[in-house]
């Protein structure tokens, strides 16, 4: 009866003012290693994050209101890649996508780094993993703030988050 | 010109005078010099090897890839014995040798632009072509640089920098050269930008003057020698007042489409870009100078006159399409008159040295706007389909993307048509409120476009400009978004998104010839006279631009608002077309 309890207060225990806990991770782009591989985990705050109904909801919110839409649509892409698909040329975990999205890439997309609050990102970032179905559907918003033009997020089949993306463009040779 | 005044006699005994291009009968050389051919912009070739009845010889001479898999928009440029070609991001410049075999490379040029140049592409990564200049090709770079090269060598002689991506400008389109100066215009409608034309010496790429398309009549030269047709273009700051306090600062009407040139009236014509942000809620009032078409003096810049086609534009009803130079006989009278397929689907005659619009026709499905008011110049919007913040407008034609987009049209000397390629599409549409970040997207719409009435999305039409109406129409599946090119053969050339090459006979209409590239066709086909005396056809293959994107982006179609709305109504372009960056250079057989 009490672990019961607990586990249906789970989704409940939202922290709304603050960063949960935790170190910043330093995500590989990639699981190549020289000799054998060593797994690399997603970091306890990652994981927090991107379980969290009330992060999830937020990181939609300010998925419009930093304009990503503008360039990534509603998950299908447009500047930028889709973020709805399975193939991620940075990396699909949500430490590399919060990664991404602080650091910024060398293809146009921006560096949010003293721009967002890392809260800020660390949320966003927990929504991106909800566009290709990568979060509980416990956890993902059902309603999105958009004309439809997708199945709603709670619908849609997970995307695996292994594949790199063979769309990459490179820089050329400086 | 007795030509086509023969002809004409000949076919219908009509007396009715004909149009005719305004200017010389450009490059009576064969060459190619700048991408719209010449100063009236009307993609007129004076070669007539190829015709109707040996075009079914019509093969592949030689071939030049690219390198670059990404939307290729470029007129391959021909003067002499040189072929120029930019490519899409990161716009590399070849000259190819047509005088010998093969056509070998002679000199490549990479201007390496900045890698995140393409987070503020709007629409692709696309450049629309170089320019030849007094043995210089110039061109402009995705980051907003333009560059003159020696054309013999590939050499550098100047590298001017116009544009800064972080304020989210690129610059994408083709510059022309008017009387020794290059004129080139940012893009970047979509981030919020503010949009300007600048002329720069020829020979140095000093700067002579810059006008911005909104602000104080200071910033947009606007002086004593303006004198727009209409009243609701006059008035002082017009460019400020008709915007929200400091909203013109990131207003848009950037000038990424096409100028033209009248040397006798000594006028350049360009239009300006959709006002920002596509939420029209957050600019009230008529948004000047967006959305319209100044003359302007090419020494000075100064504007002689202004008209708006899209007031206080709703549906990023971009102004940038080309202006056709012709003269006409209208009433009787014959006047100078430009021809404008606009994006907001009328075809719009309008006396080029007065601005005075004489006429304003659908020449695709349009229920967005009414008519055009002759009286006011002022469209009826359809107060039905109007957008408010937070309601979907439906079935609204044409799309964002307008009846037509950037493609440029062309017009026959010999049958006084004007040849549009072009969209069928309509849209839902719904507006919410947008923030301004500097170097990102300046939106607050989204949109999930569809094919518009008869189920293809796409269309050639044939327009007489004289009869304002069809002549006649080639339907296409996909939307048409290739220029096309018009030849004294009697032949049209266009291309479609799934790679075919197609040439139709310019009096009917008539599929003559057609040829599958290896990857969908968005550019623009050219003819010139190769060094061997023979007539070639060449055109880039390489799909890409808005809509291609869904390819060469990869962008996932179960989202319709993908690509800004193209994901819904192009689901099917991945399984049609693959990526690819390919010159074919097409002639008849020795």
């Amino acid at each position: 009866m009490a672990a019961l309890a607990m586990s249906a207060c789970e989704r409940e225990r939202r922290a709304f003012h603050s960063a949960p806990e935790g170190t910043h991770p330093r995500p590989a782009l990639t699981d190549f290693q020289p000799g054998s591989a060593m797994t690399q985990g997603v970091s306890d705050t990652g994981l927090a994050y991107e379980r969290n109904a009330y992060h999830i909801n937020q990181g939609s919110r300010w998925y419009r209101a930093f304009n990503c839409n503008g360039c990534h649509g509603n998950g299908g892409g447009s500047i930028g890649p889709a973020l709805m698909d399975d193939q991620w040329r940075y990396g699909g975990n949500i430490d590399q996508i919060h990664a991404s999205i602080v650091d910024g890439r060398p293809n146009g997309m921006p560096a949010w780094r003293g721009k967002i609050t890392d809260m800020q990102a660390w949320q966003l970032s927990a929504y991106v993993r909800a566009l290709s179905g990568n979060v509980s559907k416990a956890a993902a918003p059902s309603r999105r703030d958009a004309i439809t033009s997708t199945p709603p997020l709670t619908q849609l089949p997970r995307q695996s988050t292994d594949a790199g993306d063979a769309s990459a463009q490179q820089p050329p040779p400086q | 010109m007795n030509v086509w005044l023969r002809c004409l006699l000949m076919m219908s005994g009509a007396s009715v005078a004909f149009p005719a291009t305004a200017q010389q009968p450009a490059s009576p050389d064969g060459s190619w010099p700048m991408a719209p051919l010449n100063y009236a912009n009307t993609r007129y070739s004076p070669l007539d090897q190829i015709r109707g009845d040996n075009i079914a010889n019509l093969r592949v001479e030689f071939t030049f890839s690219t390198g670059i898999n990404r939307g290729q928009e470029a007129a391959p440029i021909v003067v002499g014995d040189s072929m120029y070609i930019v490519t899409p991001w990161p716009n590399v410049v070849y000259a190819l040798d047509l005088s010998r075999p093969g056509a070998p490379t002679k000199w490549k040029y990479e201007p390496k632009p900045l890698p995140a140049a393409q987070g503020v592409a709007c629409c692709d990564v696309v450049n629309r072509g170089a320019v030849f200049w007094q043995g210089k090709v110039i061109f402009n770079t995705l980051d907003g640089r333009t560059i003159a090269l020696d054309a013999n060598t590939g050499k550098p002689l100047w590298d001017v920098k116009l544009a800064d991506i972080n304020k989210g400008e690129t610059v994408t389109m083709a510059p022309m050269v008017v009387k020794g100066k290059v004129l080139v215009g940012n893009s970047g409608g979509e981030f919020g930008v503010r949009g300007w034309l600048v002329a720069l010496n020829a020979d140095t790429g000093k700067q002579a003057w810059k006008a911005y398309s909104t602000g104080p009549d200071q910033d947009v030269l606007i002086g004593p020698s303006f004198h727009p047709f209409y009243a609701s273009d006059r008035g002082k700051d017009l460019g400020m007042t008709t915007w929200p306090p400091e909203a013109w600062k990131i207003g848009g009407g950037t000038v990424w489409g096409w100028i033209s040139y009248d040397p006798e009236l000594d006028l350049i014509y360009y239009g300006t870009a959709n006002p920002g942000p596509w939420n029209a809620e957050q600019r009230p009032g008529d948004n000047k100078w967006a959305a319209g078409i100044f003359a302007r003096d090419p020494d000075d810049g100064q504007a002689r006159w202004f008209y708006q086609f899209n007031p206080h534009d709703v549906f990023d009803y971009d102004a940038v399409n080309e202006s056709l130079l012709v003269d006409m006989t209208i009433d009787g009278k014959r006047r100078k008159v430009l021809v404008r397929p606009e994006r907001n689907g009328f075809v719009y005659v309008m006396d080029r040295a007065t601005g005075q619009v004489l006429s304003a026709d659908p020449f695709g499905t349009v229920n967005s706007i009414e008519r055009i008011d002759l009286s006011t110049g002022r469209p009826h919007w359809n107060p039905d389909k109007q957008p408010a913040t937070g309601k979907v407008v439906r079935e609204v034609c044409p799309a964002a993307p307008g009846a037509k987009d950037w493609n440029p049209s062309a017009f026959s000397n010999r049958t006084g048509l004007v040849y549009i390629p072009h969209n069928n599409l309509c849209m839902d549409w719904q507006t919410s409120e947008v923030n301004y970040i500097a170097g990102t997207p300046y939106l607050g719409a989204e949109a999930r476009f569809y094919g518009g009435p008869g189920g293809n999305r796409g269309a050639l039409t044939a327009w007489n400009p004289s009869a304002r109406k069809m002549a006649w129409q080639v339907k296409e599946d996909l939307p048409l978004y290739s220029g096309a090119l018009a030849t004294a053969g009697d032949v049209v050339f266009y291309g479609t998104m799934d790679g075919w090459f197609k040439a139709v006979d310019a009096r009917t209409g008539k599929p003559l010839w057609q040829f599958k590239t290896d990857s969908g066709i968005i550019g623009q086909p050219v003819s010139y006279r190769g060094p061997d005396g023979r007539q070639y056809i060449a055109v880039l293959s390489g799909i890409g631009g808005w809509p291609g994107a869904i390819v060469v982006a990869n962008l996932d179609t179960r989202d319709a608002t993908a690509g800004g709305g193209w994901g819904g109504v192009l689901s099917d372009l991945k399984d049609k077309t693959s990526a690819g960056g390919t010159l074919y250079v097409f002639a008849l057989p020795k």
